[in-house]
């Protein structure tokens, strides 16, 4: 059983990926900022960006992650 | 010719945790999303018993505390997601006591084979009661193994906490019994000038090798 908490089974974003999603809106981001943004714990944070570029919402660019064309559609 | 085996070696204090990667409650995590905070990793033998339940109320007792000195907590146990999700839920439904930490559903041992979490002669098939103490960068700090029928001591475990982390900002050791505004121990001279010098140096000296301090 794979369990991923920022992107569910359909391929759409959870609630905390969504949250984080949110939280890269205004630029790119270290997780320890978007931990400090969403008050989610970084644990949380680094296994849910790995999910979220993995399922392509997201970019990694150095220390950073930025939202993709198709992450940014997501939030509004 | 020299005979090959399988032997793990476990980890030991000072090493680096070897990293995993795991199936959670919380999603897939990697012990290197923890760097950063420090990680009290425990193990229990199952789901759904007596002693692992009162554990688990009482790890979500101090988790708040825990939170306060930077550190997270991770469970672990051979038991299936499903069967940790069903867990968490009874005991919330039955005792009112949320369980807000992950728990890696190690069913094929990978992880608690590398920390030697499963002590045969207890159990073939559960882990052990253990607790590895992990530090910011990933380093073990302590390391402790209680057996299938004792259940932790929650303070114990802060309060070692509160000692390594005080022993790393004060570059100082922590006494016995030791607790948080208690005197420390000013680490002993190693040489015959510094231990000539000790006892001039206005700490609350027994002799030049046993000095304390307050902090």
């Amino acid at each position: 059983m794979i369990v991923l908490p920022c992107v569910s089974a359909d391929g759409k974003p959870t609630k905390s990926g969504i949250a984080t999603l949110t939280a890269l809106k205004s630029g790119a981001l270290t997780p320890e900022a978007i931990a400090e943004a969403t008050g989610n714990a970084l644990f949380r944070v680094r296994s849910g960006l790995r999910e979220l570029v993995k399922a392509g919402f997201v970019k990694q660019v150095d220390d950073n992650y930025q939202l993709t064309m198709e992450g940014n559609e997501l939030v509004p | 010719m020299e005979e090959k085996t399988d032997e793990i070696r476990l980890p030991l204090i000072g090493e680096k945790a070897p990293d995993f990667e795991a199936v959670t409650t919380q999603g897939t995590l990697r012990l290197s999303d923890f760097e950063g905070n420090w990680l009290v990793l425990f193990s229990h033998p199952a789901d759904f018993t007596p002693v692992c339940t009162t554990e688990f109320m009482a790890f979500s007792e101090i988790y708040d505390e825990l939170k306060k000195r930077n550190t997270e907590l991770l469970g672990l146990s051979v038991d299936s997601v499903s069967s940790h999700i069903a867990w968490i839920r009874n005991v919330e439904e039955k005792t009112g006591v949320k369980i807000p930490f992950p728990i890696i559903a190690d069913l094929n041992k990978e992880v608690s084979q590398k920390f030697g979490m499963i002590h045969p002669e207890q159990s073939k098939t559960e882990t052990v009661r253990c607790v590895f103490i992990i530090d910011a960068e990933s380093k073990i700090r302590t390391i402790l193994y209680y057996p299938l029928t004792t259940g932790r001591n929650m303070q114990e475990i802060l309060r070692i906490i509160d000692a390594l982390q005080t022993t790393d900002k004060h570059k100082v050791a922590t006494p016995a019994n030791w607790k948080p505004g208690d005197p420390v121990v000013v680490p002993p001279p190693s040489t015959t000038e510094q231990a000539e010098e000790r006892t001039k140096e206005g700490y609350d000296c027994k002799d030049w090798y046993l000095c304390f301090k307050k902090l």
